[in-house]
């Protein structure tokens, strides 16, 4: 396919166009949006933080400016309240249980599907690729009458096996080209040393694994930590709830109080933008790759 | 097959195992332990993706043929009558309807601005990194927060409403999230900003697959940057953008989490999407048979738009998962 695309690509190229030098006319246009596209990104996020920093009294007198005076009372009532360490808590529990199991269902998987030759196997990672097209929206109702049935209701695992299958079909696409990747020399010498096939996966294919499985780790904490949908449904106890279900309610509870609910947002920002700014090049990585299979 | 493929993957399960090659097919004893293997290996990812995607699934189209409350035995079967009820209830069709705007309004806006971003960033100018890296930030929010800080962000008199007084633009405010006709467009912004890092990232990494060769024959050939970009790299783009196109029309269908956090669907049901409507019809009143029917409503309009789309317009592209031909 390239090449097809690199040839008709060069055809246009090849059209005679005379010898112009480069002129760049976009230069000062690209930095005028990048600024304004900068803008738009971060103000919102800005606010946030700052507003978190102001009374609410301030904020409705001047919507718009810095923190007078500054009040730091807002952040120590999150930092203080309970109930946002136990939703941290939940959050971090149910992404712990989804990340190590997508990791180790989806690399046997990915395995067998990359590297062992058996008839159908074609067919199987057609049927998981299937499950891009079935976010967990599509079938909510039952999904959630069976979670009920299986008495995960208002659980850890009842939000994290779910999410584990659901994050499946991306996990194996991610995995399997790179598994696939690894030479087959590599394997027959492996096997020649006495090595059995479950050996090679495990002593040689998961190490080398490594970058990919670390992409997936990541994408899978990320998609947890987020997750709405599948929390809001399977958990109602208030003692369970995750962080995005806790920020939720607390936005409901304290509408009047505008400054606390900046703060609780703020402070809820913190561990998915830390994250990121550590993991960035994984999930950007990660994402195109997964999108290119 | 891919070059890869033909390299590496493909004859490996016959050439492992410890024992001297027997001809092809005919060592019983290591195929059947190959089998074992196999099924030992694929067996937790199938158990789980049967039993919370696939199935449910099928049991949508179960549930849907009764009339349930999610809790008594099923015994009230109704036939078809609830798909007959939703495409006569005007609530649904309108969120159908809204689904498809959002579907128009992301191919005609998101589409052209994630492109010109991701031109933009690839070239060289100072602060690129720290650009990309912030052009992608509210994607790793989740979209409770982004919903929530939206919401107060929108409201009379904060932000918004702030900074477009102060650009002398005072007459464009609106009641962002209450007005029937507005709330929608207003949406469509909130959804806007947290998904074009996406697009942008997307782009940005099909941009950097194109050999760098062909630019720079195409430049001693005398184009210029718009015909550079145009020309050259849209037509490269291809594939990457219809990927994008797919997976957006596929995201706008199945919309929830920040229309939900940020308008419940409303006001008066005017940024219902399908999603919305079968939660609330669902948990809300408890109409698990009636949600179903419209879930499974849903799930053929993404799937018959996933297979047409697959059939004529990514065929070309082998590099999408989706597409891998079987076999």
């Amino acid at each position: 396919m390239a090449l097809v695309t690199q040839d008709r690509a060069s055809r246009h190229a090849a059209e005679p166009r005379g010898t112009q030098q480069v002129r760049d006319p976009f230069r000062p246009l690209a930095y005028i949006a990048a600024v304004g596209i900068a803008l738009v990104t971060i103000v919102p996020i800005l606010y946030v933080v700052l507003g978190g920093m102001r009374t609410t009294a301030d904020l409705g007198a001047r919507p718009v400016g810095l923190p007078q005076p500054w009040t730091f009372e807002n952040y120590s009532g999150v930092l203080a309240d309970e109930r946002f360490w136990r939703y941290v808590l939940n959050s971090t529990f149910v992404a712990v249980i989804t990340v190590t199991l997508t990791l180790v269902v989806g690399s046997m998987a990915a395995f067998a599907l990359s590297r062992i030759d058996f008839r159908g196997r074609e067919g199987v990672f057609a049927f998981f690729t299937l499950g891009l097209l079935f976010p967990p929206s599509v079938a909510l109702l039952p999904l959630y009458v069976m979670i009920r049935e299986i008495g995960l209701l208002d659980t850890p695992w009842g939000v994290a096996l779910p999410q584990v299958a659901f994050g499946l079909p991306t996990t194996i696409i991610i995995l399997r080209p790179f598994m696939r990747a690894v030479p087959a020399e590599l394997e027959d010498s492996a096997v020649m040393d006495g090595c059995t096939r479950l050996g090679f996966f495990w002593r040689i294919l998961l190490p080398l694994s490594r970058p990919a499985l670390l992409t997936v780790g990541v994408l899978s904490f990320v998609a947890s930590w987020n997750a709405f949908i599948i929390p809001l449904v399977v958990l109602t106890d208030a003692n369970q709830l995750t962080l995005p279900l806790g920020v939720q309610q607390f936005a409901g509870q304290y509408t009047a109080d505008t400054a606390r609910i900046l703060a609780f947002s703020a402070m809820s920002m913190v561990p998915a933008l830390a994250f990121f700014s550590l993991a960035e090049r994984r999930i950007v990585g990660g994402l195109t790759g997964a999108v290119k299979g | 097959m891919s070059s890869v493929e033909r390299a590496t993957g493909r004859r490996v399960g016959e050439r492992s195992g410890n024992r001297p090659l027997p001809p092809v097919r005919s060592g019983r004893p290591l195929v059947s332990r190959k089998y074992v293997e196999v099924v030992l290996l694929l067996a937790p990812a199938l158990a789980l993706y049967l039993l919370f995607v696939m199935f449910p699934v099928v049991q949508a189209a179960h549930f849907s043929v009764y009339k349930w409350n999610g809790l008594e035995p099923l015994t009230n079967f109704v036939g078809l009558e609830n798909y007959r009820k939703a495409f006569h209830d005007p609530i649904f069709l309108k969120a159908i309807g809204h689904n498809a705007f959002f579907i128009v309004a992301s191919l005609l806006i998101q589409l052209p601005l994630g492109l010109s971003l991701a031109f933009l960033l690839n070239r060289k100018m100072v602060g690129r990194s720290a650009l990309r890296m912030i052009v992608f930030a509210p994607y790793v929010l989740s979209e409770v927060t982004t919903g929530v800080v939206w919401q107060l962000l929108l409201m009379p008199d904060t932000l918004v409403d702030s900074v477009l007084k102060d650009l002398g633009l005072g007459g464009l405010i609106q009641p962002w999230l209450s007005d029937l006709d507005t709330v929608r467009y207003t949406l469509f912004v909130v959804i806007t900003w947290k998904y074009i890092g996406f697009a942008v990232i997307l782009f940005l990494a099909g941009l950097q697959g194109i050999p760098q060769e062909l630019i720079e024959a195409a430049r001693i050939d005398g184009a210029n940057a718009w015909q550079l970009a145009r020309k050259i790299m849209l037509p490269l783009l291809g594939p990457t953008i219809r990927i994008w196109i797919f997976l957006s029309i596929i995201g706008s269908l199945q919309l929830f989490d920040i229309i939900w956090v940020m308008t419940l669907g409303g006001p008066a049901n005017s940024s219902n999407t399908m999603v919305t409507y079968l939660y609330d019809r669902g948990f809300r009143r408890t109409q698990f048979g009636y949600g179903s029917a419209a879930s499974v409503i849903l799930f053929v309009v993404s799937f018959v738009f996933a297979l047409i789309y697959q059939r004529f317009v990514m065929r070309r592209d082998t590099e999408g998962a989706l597409t891998r031909r079987v076999g």
